[in-house]
């Protein structure tokens, strides 16, 4: 069969190329082994955020908000404004915080009493925060899904690269104009190549307790633990679901492949969860689980041509739900010969030579 | 016999009742699900999570898997 753009995963990342290129009226075919948004899109908090860890990562997650914002999308991704609550523990993550709010125009600080007024579960002792009104939560394998409403999918796995497409694996031989890998951590099956490893998180999420959270709280001490070198780290962060529960994050590994939750770890979280908001310790945690998200080395996504007809969009580690819709547009655009909205070369592949 | 409340009103078990029975006893009903149905006890032995009430504040608690116990609070949102 013959495509024009052949999408490999139908996570977020995939589902919205799939939209991005069906709407510049190019013929889409996605291919995914399992279900639609299924993996780390399933497996994330689903949180819309903008992250300055470095310029190219302000300019993507910046750009994607907004392409989110501009999205009518249905009631069943329960997208909800709630805005990134920053945490900040001490005067050295204060500092942070100015710094921040130099960068996002819209955000807020909030001295100690503002953020209690804020988030009244918080503990005491804390020296304040920043407020990102703009940024949003969503349930993203529903994103995935209405995205790819337009889209076929194909169920199998692709088996290997051909000349001019694809070998699926029921047999069918697919061409197409041009091959876009989407598919996370499981890229490096088909391009070993690519500097992506696995890093799995945990989560938890409780039953459900309306009002005792109002903001995704992040503490500042994330930037300590999740891009330090240690090979286990947790941080505090936690989202209110719009169905009253609060799921809990966050965990990161490296060299742990296998999908189980590890009770240590996942207690570390949830001690630091209750560092911060030590009544949480009463709430009923349901479930508990594991997901893999594709890093690279220097924590920006793999976007754009890795050789003749074959694309990646990969690599987009804690960030692919946000930065899904931006990467989708550079995609296009790239394609169409159009100027991007911001410069695609921080994202390249050939930086990793 | 133990003193509890169950939705403000007064009711005295024997001890070693479990608050799921002490809320049958008395004839409220335990929880809505979100889509409004009534719920109530269903294994009884804390899987099956239907039994859940406020206790002393807390919410979420399987009242099967809780003895009464002298002056608690019990809740139902049913």
């Amino acid at each position: 069969m013959t495509t024009d753009v052949l999408i490999a995963g139908a996570g977020i990342v995939g589902a919205a190329i799939a939209a991005a290129f069906r709407e510049a009226g190019g013929k889409c075919l996605v291919v995914e082994p399992k279900i639609v948004g299924g993996g780390a899109t399933a497996a994330g908090m689903g949180h819309v955020v903008v992250m300055d860890d470095s310029p190219a990562q302000l300019a993507l997650t910046e750009y994607s908000r907004r392409l989110w914002d501009a999205l009518p999308l249905p009631p069943n991704v329960e997208r909800e404004h709630r805005g990134t609550l920053w945490v900040a523990a001490d005067a050295e993550e204060m500092e942070e915080v100015a710094r921040k709010h130099a960068l996002f125009p819209s955000s807020e600080i909030l001295d100690e009493r503002a953020l209690y007024e804020a988030e009244p579960e918080l503990r005491p002792g804390l020296a304040g925060g920043l407020l990102v009104p703009g940024d949003s939560v969503l349930y993203a394998p529903c994103a995935a899904a209405w995205l790819l409403r337009l889209s076929p999918v194909r169920y199998t796995a692709i088996e290997s690269l051909t000349e001019d497409g694809a070998r699926l694996a029921d047999g069918t031989m697919v061409s197409a104009g041009l091959t876009i890998l989407a598919c996370g951590t499981g890229i490096t099956r088909l391009l070993p190549a690519l500097p992506i490893k696995p890093r799995k998180g945990h989560l938890a999420i409780t039953d459900r307790y309306p009002g005792f959270l109002r903001h995704q709280l992040v503490e500042l001490g994330y930037l300590k633990s999740a891009h330090g070198h240690s090979n286990e780290s947790v941080a505090f962060n936690v989202q209110p679901r719009s169905t009253g529960q609060i799921l809990i994050g966050s965990s990161r590994q490296y060299g742990d492949e296998s999908p189980d939750v590890r009770p240590e770890l996942l207690a570390r979280m949830l001690r630091r969860t209750v560092e911060y908001m030590p009544r949480l310790v009463d709430l009923q945690v349901i479930r508990a689980w594991t997901g893999f998200r594709a890093a690279t080395p220097d924590s920006l996504p793999l976007i754009g041509p890795v050789r003749d007809r074959v694309w990646v969009a990969a690599g987009h580690e804690g960030l692919g739900i946000t930065t899904s819709l931006g990467t989708a547009a550079l995609l296009v655009d790239r394609l169409l010969g159009d100027t991007p909205a911001i410069a695609p070369e921080p994202y390249l592949p050939e930086r990793f030579p | 016999m133990i003193a509890v409340t169950i939705n403000g009103r007064r009711a005295d078990v024997e001890p070693g009742t479990t608050v799921a029975a002490a809320v049958m006893r008395g004839q409220a009903g335990f929880r809505r699900s979100v889509t409004g149905e009534l719920r109530g006890p269903l294994c009884g032995m804390g899987i099956c999570m239907e039994c859940r009430v406020t206790l002393n504040g807390r919410a979420q608690e399987r009242s099967c898997q809780v003895l009464c116990a002298e002056g608690m609070e019990i809740a139902t949102d049913a």
